[in-house]
């Protein structure tokens, strides 16, 4: 049977917030847009977002984007691009008043202006008094976001592929990205879109590990990709741990408890941040408090009859501002912690969360690898954007509040650019059947049935792995081993066989695809932790204790093929003002 | 715990069959855990589901009889055995998972985005906190599609008839003060079919997860339209 295919001036890979920012953009423009998507655009997972949105609106208490600059770069325990975070910082104001025009329904000030809370990290005049910068729909932001970007989609008429899991990226002898085969799930059929430009904007990948915020759909799909057509992957080993998850469940209770006056305590109902962060307490930035809390559990003043979690006390602060400000927040630990919070503590633990790493690009979106000219060159064709994207604005520790801001703004520069990259390169380049037909060999991976591993098992022995070798603290040997096991795995990989050989809505095969990915990203993860011999934001050795900006103030490369680790050097020159240089991090 | 699951794979079988499974459920397990369970059993069983915390709208199913997101559904609280069927009235593509393109087309059909025609502000439109109030209990919706797949009205006339789901997003635009297309809105909405095969039979608010009331919602559009026409 012929291949079909369709063409396409641009594919965007994923219709969360970055892919449906960039989409807005190409559509205005008159491009023709593909969106392609495993689920329908508003189960992406931007949908979870609660916070907010950062933006130095400057509606509650005095801010300007330089500010925010200092905090991002601070943040990042000054592994982050100065660059591409002071454009972040000053296009997140004209980028939260489109998001207001487009129709996001944020909370209001008694002036009629966008509220604004507090976010763990975040200060006034360069690490004075706590600031006010995050944007807020009530608890629900990126639900709002997200929703109103897909309705500003339908208006512009953009073209989506709604249930289509992209297998591979087509490339040619150049490296050139020619498009994706992609696979509609409905007809389990192989198609072929070709594309002048791809942006791939899949997400994140938390599943990789056991106890994770994310959802089932976040399976680092675009990363993986881009690691088999030859891209590297930066900084994989920054992954965040966001303090508050439900204990035992993972679900997501936003930094924002803590920013409408919410606290930790311990068993001995201590507020244990005072001791680990004096000046910011319980919003100090998120490594800090997960490694707190994993502290005050290790060391007996855990909670519980197992004594395995802390306590978020918001009750305090009365039902009124839980239920205005807080209203998901309630909900959801009511059903999943059985305790309303308006009464009760929440029970909370780190939950796998964020990787800060992804695809290397530069702040036009362009993906960029080492080659010929130096470590940043563009791959002609080929963009990304959002969490699968590394700028790299959040280094080794993100802001809360700056995850929505990265994929709004960096899906709209990315769009921008690919408008222009359509100007000057008109035409598609011609088909390469050899990577056709690569793309179709793993499309066709698991069309053999019989006897062998089941992909829930070997998925389940993963993703153990990785909470027991990559977690919020990391030691060398632990961390080999973990490697090891991870190799192990992946030649395991040729022994998963599908019972269910069906076509039609086959999520079997889906997920099979999906671990293929997963593990690809996961030794991306494993591997560069076990390299980097320090401790810097989220990656934390207690064998390596201190940060070493001599010899590890630098971006992790690493490449799928052989396994290999390359660096690069940080952009520490921002685009107008002075760098912030490296200091000692305390909050 | 004792489920009966609705099973259909249109490449193996001619007509659909319950299928009964057996599920250990400890305290705290939803319906969505019970059911990936199920699908460790059974690889070959199919349902949508993604974030696991009722804000994906992914994994709406019919329990007993009434349509609820997995995720958010405590098994405790189910009778046994539990039946778990796909949506009704949707042509059902494999097992749980169902064909829900006149869901999404109706909600197309009521231009579900802000339209202002003003120049734009240099900053943001200004909306007092009362007015911002108007869109609560509105914005949230999740686009699930619990209620409009146990409306009997949708069930009859899916092309014609927008749905609960579509209309309570159509009052969410009309009950914000920020957009300026109330008219054409209304107009839009003229007819015997698009709003007023509303009945108020009310399943929808009963099916609602997010516990939103999309009946009132159209007792709304029905009075202003009411204001409209005089």
């Amino acid at each position: 049977m012929p291949l079909n295919k369709r063409r396409f001036d641009a594919l965007i890979i994923g219709a969360g917030g970055a892919g449906l920012n960039a989409a807005i953009q190409l559509a205005n423009a008159d491009a023709r847009v593909a969106v392609v998507s495993k689920v329908f655009p508003t189960r992406s997972h931007t949908v979870a977002a609660q916070g907010g949105v950062n933006a130095a609106l400057a509606n509650v208490l005095p801010d300007s984007w330089h500010w925010h600059m200092f905090d991002t770069v601070k943040g990042s325990d000054y592994l982050g691009d100065q660059d591409a975070i002071e454009f972040m910082c000053r296009e997140a104001i004209p980028t939260v008043y489109e998001l207001e025009h487009n129709g996001v329904p944020f909370s209001r000030l008694d002036n009629g202006k966008i509220y604004q809370r507090a976010f763990g990290g975040q200060s006034q005049n360069f690490g004075g008094d706590q600031a006010a910068r995050t944007c807020a729909a009530a608890d629900r932001t990126g639900h709002a976001i997200l929703h109103t970007l897909y309705q500003q989609n339908l208006r512009a008429r953009t073209h989506f592929f709604d249930e289509y899991f992209a297998i591979e990226l087509v490339t040619d002898d150049e490296g050139a990205v020619l498009g994706a085969l992609v696979m509609e799930i409905e007809t389990g059929e192989a198609l072929l879109i070709e594309a002048k430009v791809t942006l791939l904007a899949t997400g994140g990948c938390g599943q990789v590990y056991r106890t994770t915020s994310n959802a089932h759909i976040n399976t680092g799909d675009g990363m993986a990709m881009a690691l088999r057509a030859g891209v590297p992957l930066q900084d994989m080993e920054f992954f965040q741990f966001h303090p508050t998850g439900i204990a035992g469940k993972g679900m997501l209770i936003t930094e924002g408890v803590r920013g409408e006056g919410g606290f930790l305590v311990n068993k001995d109902g201590e507020r244990f941040m005072e001791r680990y962060a004096p000046n910011a307490k319980d919003l100090a930035s998120r490594d800090v408090v997960s490694r707190a809390i994993v502290t005050e559990v290790k060391e007996g003043r855990g909670c519980g009859p197992q004594g395995d979690h802390v306590l978020l006390q918001i009750h305090h602060v009365g039902e009124e501002i839980v239920a205005k400000r807080l209203p998901g927040i309630r909900e959801s630990a009511r059903i999943f912690a059985g305790v309303d919070p308006v009464e009760e503590p929440i029970p909370v633990f780190p939950t796998a969360h964020y990787v800060m790493g992804g695809i290397p690009t530069d702040r036009y979106g362009r993906v960029v690898i080492p080659a010929r000219h130096g470590p940043e060159e563009a791959v002609p064709g080929l963009y990304a954007a959002g969490e699968c994207a590394c700028v790299s604005v959040h280094g080794a520790n993100r802001l809360g509040g700056n995850s929505l801001l990265d994929i709004l703004v960096f899906g709209r520069a990315a769009g921008l650019d690919v408008i222009s990259y359509l100007r000057d390169n008109a035409n598609h380049r011609p088909m390469n059947t050899a990577s056709v037909d690569k793309a179709m060999a793993a499309f066709q991976r698991f069309d053999q049935g019989g006897e062998g591993i089941s992909v829930a098992e070997l998925r389940n022995e993963f993703r153990k792995c990785m909470e027991d070798h990559a977690g919020v603290f990391r030691v060398q040997d632990v961390m080999d081993d973990g490697v090891e096991k991870i190799k192990q795995l992946r030649e395991r990989l040729d022994d998963v066989r599908l019972k269910d050989q069906s076509r039609v809505f086959n999520t079997a095969r889906v997920e099979a695809f999906e671990l293929v990915n997963m593990i690809d990203v996961g030794m991306a993860i494993a591997l560069s932790a076990a390299r980097r011999q320090e401790s810097r934001g989220a990656h934390s050795r207690p064998d390596h204790p201190d940060r070493d900006d001599k010899n590890w103030l630098k971006h992790s490369l690493y490449f799928k093929q052989d396994d290999t680790l390359d660096y690069k050097p940080v952009r520490t020159k921002p685009l107008t003002v002075e760098s912030f240089p490296p200091k000692a991090r305390v909050y | 715990m004792k489920f009966r699951i609705y099973r259909y794979n249109p490449d193996a079988d001619t007509e659909p069959s319950m299928q009964e499974f057996d599920v250990d459920a400890p305290r705290g397990t939803m319906l969505r855990d019970a059911l990936l369970m199920i699908k460790e059993q059974d690889e070959t069983f199919a349902f949508r589901h993604s974030c696991g915390e009722g804000v994906c709208g992914s994994d709406g199913v019919n329990v007993n009889g009434q349509n609820r997101l997995a995720c958010i559904t405590p098994v405790a609280d189910l009778k046994e055995p539990v039946e778990v069927r796909p949506f009704p009235g949707r042509p059902v593509i494999r097992d749980l998972v169902v064909d829900m393109t006149q869901f999404y087309q109706q909600y197309r059909a009521i231009k579900p985005w802000l339209i202002r025609n003003d120049p734009l502000p240099e900053q943001e439109t200004l909306q007092s906190p009362a007015e911002r109030d108007q869109l609560d209990g509105l914005y949230e919706c999740i686009l699930c599609g619990c209620c409009s797949t146990s409306c009997p009205s949708f069930w009859w006339n899916p092309d014609k008839f927008h749905g609960p789901q579509a209309l309570l997003t159509a009052w969410r635009f009309l009950a914000d003060s920020r957009d300026q297309a109330t008219d054409e809105r209304l107009d839009a909405l003229e007819g015997p079919y698009k709003l007023f095969r509303c009945h108020t039979i009310m399943n929808c608010v009963e099916a609602c997860p997010k516990g939103l009331n999309p009946t009132k919602a159209i007792g709304h559009i029905k009075n202003l339209m009411l204001k409209h026409s005089v």
